[in-house]
């Protein structure tokens, strides 16, 4: 297979070659290399949104266009994609584009800083159709920051540009833009060189075998190893690059069964796991942002061992299990039994997470999460907890609980759940359960909140579920799914 | 020829000047400034310990890395080691001692800031650590206030201890506010490019050009008109770059003068959290005495607030608290003690409100808990106490503030009358009580609160402003003014007013950054005065070249000045109407000067600080806010439903954005009181200082309904620019009904039997703590009563 010391993407319409520090993040190399001072830093942690670009990609015969946050993306992580920055968003006469117009015309802007990130985050939604309400806006903003305007009037822009028509430009840009793509996909490797720090890209699973034999980063979405690079400025110097290996992409149902390839970004994965599993989606919704789901994947979540993550309570509840490709050879296990202590995984050398496999339930309502956290949108939670327990003839027959932020490690409540099954599913019972809350976990305070906190919110995660069990979500639920309070 | 009306001039609806310059990216922030070649990177290493002398700070390392040019320490600093506003206690570099974890201690300048990355993580420092003193309570228990500060300021009217205990009803309690971050997007940042002699241009986000300017040339140890300091724009300032950006903009320069190359101050992000103060946190107790009617009789406030390392602002800041403790109500009996913590955090500064916001929690809270002592709607409260409007003002009595200022244009009955009406407040506020007694889980809450703001700057000095307005031979003009843009749409009004003025459409009137080189010895765009003074001063300038224009004009054509109109487009001399650029270069060619400063200060201000006496303000900004709520009593999460606003700016100078500052303000506020917490560890350490951390408001924590409205009825009583006034500040303040609609939403939790006493801000902890109470205080009164 061809392998190339170069990337190759497209930005603005132009067909570039990358060379360069592979660890450049794309907001250094657009300000610094390419003088587009549009694109603005306000975080470097993908949190406020000011560098949103538009990212497009093949996809089959079409062109699927998404938000991303420049600040943690590595530039050769764009091998084969096409880049638009807000410099090329308006017309070639300077003619404002719909969302840009709609911006103006609503008074979107104050300071001004973050605008470029929200246009960019209309922009997106804007050519790829994504017309939708109020909350469905909320959704699409939830990763762009704004100090001034106190979002009212971007909303309304948000609304608005769609009675703009889509100017013809736009049209031409498009078509060009598949034609570039097309001219540039390849199947071969990327093997770029820079001083002591490489970086690979493989396109398939044998290709990535061949690069797992030494000591590696792994990088998907860079959500996280992003993180690594401009705020810990740490030096990587060996990246491996999942995102082109097609088998790590797949989503499939089989078996009874709901299998994610690890390179799947959440985004990709959310409307199948909305429709298995409605509560799941829901937590999926609030888990990062528009920006961060788009890169970031769900093995990723996983493979990292955060103890914060949101996808691991949920999975273990489910039983989900992991299946770990190492030097050609697969192994599974259990989803728990991954998570050995803080940031410390069952994980080989030369090893990756290849897939997450899902039973499918027979009642999708089974499956409750909730997340807390200070924010509701774009926030990491203080305590996640994930339940799935099933009653027969009004008696506990199976239950499995899972916590995150409540130990080193994404945990199942064990002693909760011995307290529970085969005790009648009512409130009494549910009462005396709670104090096993105290044998499964000890949780720390910190800035998000303190132990007594969350230990209390964990044991009345478990109320609430008992009342979801016989009330109807909106005597509950304050936003998201199933929400009608306002 | 003339048309009916030029386009553009006050009282309009505009868009900012730069608004599609911000959606395309072409509008230039001091970061996206084309750096000239061999630019420098300036990266500084900060303390990691609150108290401690430093007994070893190698840099040996440092120097050694590659692409380091240069690397600094106090030692190498020509001037005065000190980037303070005024009162000399702020060193730009620690000079031995450090008092706050992320205290600049030395600086290195390197060919790319990522090599200025590598290089400071060589230095060896090696710390002897003092006791450090962190919060509020460890001050007040330690007694450490800023120098001077001790016995504590005080502001009293009457005999508030005396009314307090012959009252028939007394309560008393303590509120914690949390401090709030500024997160403005663009972080601190200032470019210095060295001139010859001593000179220095430095491009800085600023909010006060002229005190960069001073503190430049105090740290380089040269004179004022050595150094120019110019700003377009900021990418957000709410205070913080009031004073904030003396450090880097003095270090920025301080290298390029050094290494003759310029050079670039841009905090990370992290680093800008560390380093730079923030609103005040304070602890307010309260002591109040009242009738069966919740009549305020005596009243007793201490005032605790944590100013941190240094003075900075924070004595005007404290001062401007303990001013708003009445906020809109007549507190008849009233002593506020006020005490400014000395503690080992950052020294926290301006922010929005600049105190105000901080003092008139305090009131509100006690008009709430009045409310509850009595079983009665706090509105009721509240409007018993309210000082009467203007329109009663010839018989006016209990119009009279704790520092002796008989409020004399207030509108808050008015305002509230018509806002509880459109908000349909009562049958709402029942419907709610309804709706909770049926559910179980969630409850609602609902609250109105006022706000009655002082406009003007307490220093009375500060209330000063220059203009410079120059109109070319071509007919364009040119404005300059001492007024930064930070995204108020402060230029944009200053431009009406010049295109009012000269009846000219406004895209004749060029807007030019700050700097400076044009206008010295401004004051800080703060205090919401911006269009107020700048305004004025530029309607001066105008009107000095409009009445030389209309002489020569009048000379010219046989006729007096008298007879000489600006009508839109045109100028009337006599009877003929020329063209204002053809009048404009007639003048031209008549010798006549076309350029002119202005100047204004603001009149009738008189402060007597020590005897808490006098007018510190021109006049009071005034509205109301209504807003309804829902929690979680399971977790304490909650979010805010329906906010209705009315608010009173004035005859506004341009409604669109006026209504953004008023929408703009009470989300940041409500932001400050429910989801931005700011956390420091037992070691003084900031552990939220990013935004993965830090949780301002999303664009799903507006509320789902927000009516936002201008008053209709609202003019300056005072001759103030076209009757507007002041509006950055005041809306912020609107979000205080947020955190009593919270308290309301709680009590219900505990059938309102218990005051929740809920802190701020009200994350979901601090509600389900307050849930916790009132629901443990219910069940005790049960018990109590079911014992008896």
């Amino acid at each position: 297979m061809a392998i190339r010391d170069h990337a190759t993407f497209i930005l603005n319409g132009e067909i570039v070659t990358f060379r360069g520090r592979p660890t450049t993040t794309l907001l250094e190399w657009l300000r610094l290399e390419r003088r587009l001072t549009g694109t603005k830093e306000g975080c470097a942690e993908g949190d406020c949104g000011a560098c949103t670009v538009s990212v497009a990609e093949l996809a089959g015969d079409r062109v699927r266009t998404r938000s991303i946050n420049a600040c943690i993306l590595l530039v050769p992580m764009l091998e084969g994609k096409s880049v638009t920055t807000v410099e090329g968003v308006k017309g070639p006469k300077g003619e404002l584009h719909p969302c840009q117009q709609a911006m103006v015309d609503c008074h979107g802007s104050q300071c001004g800083f973050c605008t470029p990130g929200f246009v960019m985050s209309l922009f997106t939604a804007y050519r790829q159709g994504d017309r939708t309400d109020r909350r469905g806006i909320d959704d699409q903003l939830a990763g762009n920051l704004c100090r001034c305007t106190g979002y009212g009037p971007i909303i309304e822009a948000a609304e608005r540009m769609w009675d703009l028509r889509v100017p013809a430009w736009q049209d031409e840009r498009n078509a060009r833009e598949h034609e570039l793509l097309r001219g540039i996909a390849h199947s071969g490797t990327v093997d770029l060189n820079h001083g002591n720090c490489r970086f690979r890209s493989p396109a398939d699973l044998a290709a990535l075998d061949d690069h797992m034999n030494a000591p590696v980063t792994i990088v998907a979405g860079a959500t996280d190893a992003g993180l690594w690079v401009t705020k810990q400025h740490r030096v990587l110097d060996d990246i491996v690059h999942l995102d082109r290996v097609a088998e790590l992409k797949t989503i499939e149902q089989r078996d009874g069964k709901l299998r994610i390839g690890a390179a799947v970004t959440y985004s990709h994965a959310l409307g199948t796991i909305a429709r298995s599993f409605p509560d799941l989606g829901e937590l999926l919704r609030r888990l990062g942002s528009t920006q961060v789901r788009n890169a970031g994947t769900i093995g990723g979540n996983i493979a990292n061992g955060s103890p914060i993550g949101d996808m691991p309570p949920a999975l273990i509840a489910l039983g989900a299990t992991l299946v770990l490709r190492g030097h050609g050879e697969r192994r599974t296990l259990p989803i728990e039994s991954f998570f050995i202590d803080y940031r410390k995984q069952d994980l080989r050398p030369g090893e990756i997470v290849e897939a997450i496999e899902i039973p499918l339930l027979d009642e999708p309502e089974q499956l409750r999460c909730y997340k807390v956290s200070k924010r509701f949108d774009q926030d990491i939670s203080a305590v996640c907890g994930c339940f799935s327990i099933s009653v027969a003839s009004g008696v506990v027959a199976n239950a499995r609980i899972a916590y995150g932020g409540m130990a080193a490690i994404p945990k199942r409540a064990r002693a909760v759940e011995a307290a529970l099954q085969g005790q009648p599913w009512s409130l009494p019972a549910v009462e005396a359960a709670l104090p096993a809350y105290e044998r499964d976990f000890q949780p720390i305070g910190d800035m998000r909140a303190s132990a007594s906190y969350r230990l209390k919110v964990a044991q009345n995660l478990l109320l609430r579920l008992y009342h979801e069990t016989h009330s109807p979500l909106a005597e509950t639920r304050l936003a998201g799914r199933g929400a009608v309070v306002g | 020829m003339a048309s009916e009306r030029i386009s553009g001039g006050v009282r309009e609806w505009i868009a900012q000047d730069s608004s599609a310059k911000h959606t395309t990216g072409e509008a230039v922030y001091t970061d996206d400034i084309p750096e000239p070649p061999g630019t420098l990177h300036v990266l500084m290493g900060l303390s990691t310990k609150a108290h401690a002398d430093i007994i070893r700070l190698d840099l040996e390392a440092v120097r050694a890395a590659p692409g380091v040019v240069v690397v600094l320490t106090a030692d190498d600093i020509p001037g005065v080691n000190d980037v303070s506003p005024f009162a000399g206690d702020d060193p730009m570099l620690a000079n031995g001692l450090v008092e706050h974890d992320g205290q600049p201690l030395f600086a290195i300048a390197a060919e790319t800031l990522e090599m200025a990355r590598q290089a400071v993580k060589l230095a060896v420092v090696e710390y002897e650590e003092r006791p450090a003193i962190l919060t509020i309570e460890e001050a007040m228990a330690a007694r450490s206030f800023l120098q001077g500060t001790d016995p504590p300021y005080t502001i009293a009217r009457g005999d508030a201890d005396a009314a307090i205990a012959a009252a028939t009803h007394r309560i008393e309690g303590r509120i914690e506010i949390g401090g709030q971050e500024h997160f403005y997007l663009e972080g601190q940042v200032a470019l210095a490019i060295p001139g010859e002699d001593d000179d220095v241009l430095v491009h800085s986000s600023t909010q006060h050009p002229s005190e960069i300017q001073h503190t430049i040339a105090k740290v380089l140890g040269v004179a004022n008109h050595a150094v120019t300091v110019e700003c377009r724009r900021m990418g957000g300032g709410f205070g913080g770059k009031e004073t904030q950006g003396n450090l880097p903009a003095a270090l920025a320069a301080l290298v390029a003068k050094r290494t003759g190359r310029p050079a670039k101050v841009r905090y990370d992000r992290d680093d800008d959290f560390r380093i730079t103060g923030k609103r005040h946190d304070f602890r307010i107790d309260y002591r109040v005495g009242f009738d069966e009617e919740g009549r305020v009789l005596g009243i007793a406030f201490e005032q605790a607030a944590r100013c941190g390392l240094s003075f900075d602002l924070s004595m005007a800041i404290a001062d401007r608290a303990m001013l708003h403790a009445d906020n809109t109500y007549f507190l008849p009996n009233v002593r506020i003690v006020s005490y400014r913590c000395r503690t080992h955090t950052a020294s926290n500064t301006a922010f929005r409100g600049f105190g105000g916001p901080q003092g008139m929690v305090g009131i509100e809270r006690v008009m709430d808990q009045i409310a509850h002592a009595l079983g009665r709607d706090p509105l009721d409260i509240r409007r018993a106490n309210f000082y009467p409007d203007k329109e009663t003002g010839g018989r006016a009595t209990r119009n009279v503030t704790p520092y002796h200022m008989p409020v004399e244009d207030c509108v808050i009955g008015a305002i509230t009358g018509e806002l509880a009406a459109s908000a349909d407040y009562e049958a709402r506020r029942a419907a709610i009580r309804q709706w909770n007694a049926s559910s179980p889980i969630l409850k609602r809450g609902i609250a109105l609160t006022p706000v009655k703001f002082g406009i003007s700057f307490t220093l009375t000095h500060l209330n000063q402003a220059g203009a410079l307005v120059h109109v070319y031979s071509d007919g364009s003009i040119g404005l300059n003014h001492g007024g930064t843009e930070m995204g108020q749409g402060l230029v944009i009004k200053v431009a009406q007013v010049v295109a009012e003025e000269f009846q000219v459409d406004l895209a004749r009137v060029k807007i030019t950054a700050t700097t400076t080189g044009k206008v010295p010895n401004t004051s800080p765009t703060a205090a919401s005065s911006g269009s107020d003074i700048n305004g004025m001063a530029a309607r001066e300038a105008a009107r000095t070249i409009k009445s030389r224009m209309a002489e020569f004009l009048a000379a010219q054509h046989q006729t007096s000045p008298e007879e000489v109109r600006f009508l839109p487009g045109a100028i009337k001399v006599g009877e003929r109407v020329l063209p204002f650029a053809q009048a404009v270069g007639e003048c031209y060619r008549g010798r006549v000067s076309l350029s002119s400063t202005g100047f204004y200060a603001t009149p009738k201000i008189s402060w007597d600080r020590p005897a808490g006496r006098g007018r510190p303000f021109f006049y009071f900004a005034y509205g109301a806010a209504v807003t309804e709520v829902a929690i979680d009593t399971l977790t304490g999460e909650n979010r805010i439903l329906r906010v209705d606003i009315l608010h009173d700016a004035g005859k506004s100078l341009n409604p669109a954005i006026d209504l953004g500052q008023i929408e703009g303000g009470y989300v940041q506020g409500a932001g400050w009181l429910m989801t931005e917490e700011l956390v420091w560890d037992r070691q003084g350490r900031l552990r939220t200082h990013a935004p993965s951390t830090y949780k301002i408001p999303a664009c799903s924590d507006r509320a789902p309904v927000m009516n936002v409205r201008l008053w209709a009825q609202g003019e300056n009583t005072e001759d103030t620019i076209w009757r507007s006034k002041a509006v950055g500040e005041p809306p912020l303040m609107l979000a205080i009904s947020a955190l009593m609609a919270l308290s309301d939403a709680v009590a219900a939790a505990g059938r309102y039997r218990v005051y929740p006493m809920l802190d701020a801000p009200a994350t979901p902890e601090r509600v389900l703590m307050a849930v916790e109470r009132v629901n443990s205080g219910a069940m005790s009164l049960d018990r109590e009563r079911a014992g008896a």
